[in-house]
């Protein structure tokens, strides 16, 4: 199967990514572990994969505190982590 | 009628409802259906038996609506659903609530940090896309997903350095001789033990502590009073299956010993709310199907059809009795918090602080536990466990929703 690709930025950086990868997949596969930060400042990442914690919440197209792992990736999709504005 | 739920259970409930007629609206929160158990690998063709039952719902009659999930219960047989930062409500004459299971966590010291998972967590992460050729893994907890996911990540490519789980060698293999009656459980079981052969396993051995400094490096764990250390870069930790019931309670739906009572047709204590799946009762895949399927029948009022499934589902609810009997947690286990560990991780709340409180009100009034996003669904089992808190009582809004979403009453008319 040829390689459906989308092309999304996460923290102002271009990755490409198959069609159908989820932001937080994709978020990890760029290199990024730290998607937010806790209420003590710790860095956090996804736990549960499946949008119940809320670990994996990030910016995407400007909306905050979206849950990656149920977003797939689209063309031209602005991801920020760890935004402060919580 | 409404189906909450698009994993094996809500779509047997939809198809076996619509092939007899009735109006359909199938409702889950991911962008594609299959749930956890059917989620597909990206760029590949979803399991074939998922294929085969997602063409079922191909009809005029089955509506599907992706990214939306129940927020709030307006009124009366109305549903307020979230769709991207929106809702909208929905009118119901019955409703499926197929709502599926979560991992249960146990927090232990380091389990906060980045690239620690739950177990099928890290298998959904890796089939949506997150690449794990050669990686290093360690995969810890209870319950048979420990194998299912040690067997897909090994797969992939991921190097699976250990499989730790929690449970006796000797529930296990009694767990095992169990299957043994089960042709196609056999079959499956031996499936998977060849393709997990040649990783380590340990039982009664769990994790003690993950270290790393702004993301896991290497985990501790601890078997038999001795300790060592795996280097590895992904930990999937989850101790078996909680049940997702907060839609069931928030119906008012009568709940018996943490599981969705339901009567021989998967009716509740609420008229015309009906429950299949694991909120009835952690029981796999098969009796999922079967369940969904006698309930939808039911909500389509082919009461014969729908009797003609009991034994079936009788034949297939041993293997609920036997995950139950099987995968229940060591008491060592709650002694693997320190004062310091994160129980709550929406508020950081740590075990000492939550363990000076008689009792789960008191330690959600004082610290906030149990009140942050996740409303409890990450730490209440685990506090469950700890200090045996009950952890009823939903409030909604079910998911967060914002004040835009919750004001929204569009009074839009559902499918029968």
């Amino acid at each position: 199967m040829t390689a459906d690709l989308v092309s999304v930025s996460i923290d102002g950086a271009p990755v490409r990514v198959p069609r159908g990868t989820s932001v937080a997949a994709a978020i990890l596969a760029s290199g990024t572990t730290r998607f937010r930060d806790s209420v003590s400042g710790k860095p956090r990442g996804p736990l549960c994969g499946m949008g119940l914690c809320f670990e994996c919440i990030v910016t995407v197209n400007a909306q905050p505190r979206v849950r990656s792992c149920l977003i797939e990736c689209a063309d031209d999709m602005e991801v920020h982590t760890h935004d402060s504005a919580r | 009628m409404i189906v909450v739920g698009g994993g094996p259970a809500g779509i047997a409930a939809a198809s076996a409802a619509a092939d007899s007629g009735q109006s359909v609206l199938l409702i889950d929160r991911r962008p594609r259906l299959g749930g956890n158990v059917w989620h597909a690998t990206v760029g590949e063709r979803p399991p074939p038996e998922a294929s085969t039952a997602l063409q079922q719902l191909d009809r005029p009659n089955v509506q599907v609506a992706c990214e939306t999930e129940v927020l709030d219960l307006p009124r009366p047989a109305t549903l307020l659903v979230g769709f991207r930062g929106t809702a909208r409500e929905l009118r119901y004459g019955a409703l499926v609530l197929a709502t599926g299971a979560r991992e249960r966590f146990l927090p232990f010291p380091g389990w906060t940090l980045p690239n620690v998972t739950g177990v099928g967590a890290l298998q959904l992460l890796a089939k949506a896309g997150l690449p794990v050729r050669g990686r290093s893994i360690v995969i810890a907890g209870s319950g048979p997903l420990l194998f299912a996911a040690a067997a897909y990540l090994r797969e992939a490519g991921g190097d699976v350095r250990l499989i730790a789980e929690q449970c006796s060698r000797m529930r296990l293999w009694r767990f095992a001789a169990g299957l043994a009656r089960d042709g196609r459980r056999l079959r499956q079981a031996w499936d998977l033990r060849r393709q997990v052969s040649r990783i380590p396993f340990r039982t009664g051995c769990w994790p003690v502590r993950a270290e790393g400094t702004e993301k896991l490096e290497r985990v501790v764990l601890r078997k038999d009073g001795r300790e060592w250390t795996e280097k590895c870069e992904l930990l999937a930790c989850g101790f078996h299956l909680t049940p997702n019931t907060e839609l069931a309670e928030l119906l008012g739906c009568r709940l018996a010993d943490g599981l969705v009572a339901v009567d021989e047709y998967q009716r509740t204590s609420v008229p015309h709310v009906y429950c299949a799946g694991e909120p009835v009762g952690i029981g796999g895949l098969q009796l999922a199907q079967v369940e969904g399927t006698i309930a939808g029948l039911a909500c389509a009022g082919r009461l014969d059809q729908a009797r003609g499934l009991i034994r079936e589902r009788g034949r297939l609810a041993g293997f609920r009795i036997a995950l139950a009997r099987t995968f229940d947690l060591a008491p060592q286990l709650r002694e693997v918090a320190t004062q310091d560990t994160i129980v709550c991780r929406c508020e950081d709340v740590s075990a000492g602080r939550l363990a000076s409180f008689d009792s789960g009100r008191e330690a959600r009034l004082q610290t906030r536990c149990g009140m942050g996003r996740c409303q409890g669904r990450i730490c209440g089992p685990a506090a469950e466990f700890l200090w045996g808190w009950n952890p009823r009582g939903v409030r909604p809004p079910v998911v967060p929703a914002t004040v835009g979403q919750l004001a929204l009453a569009s009074g839009l008319q559902g499918a029968g």
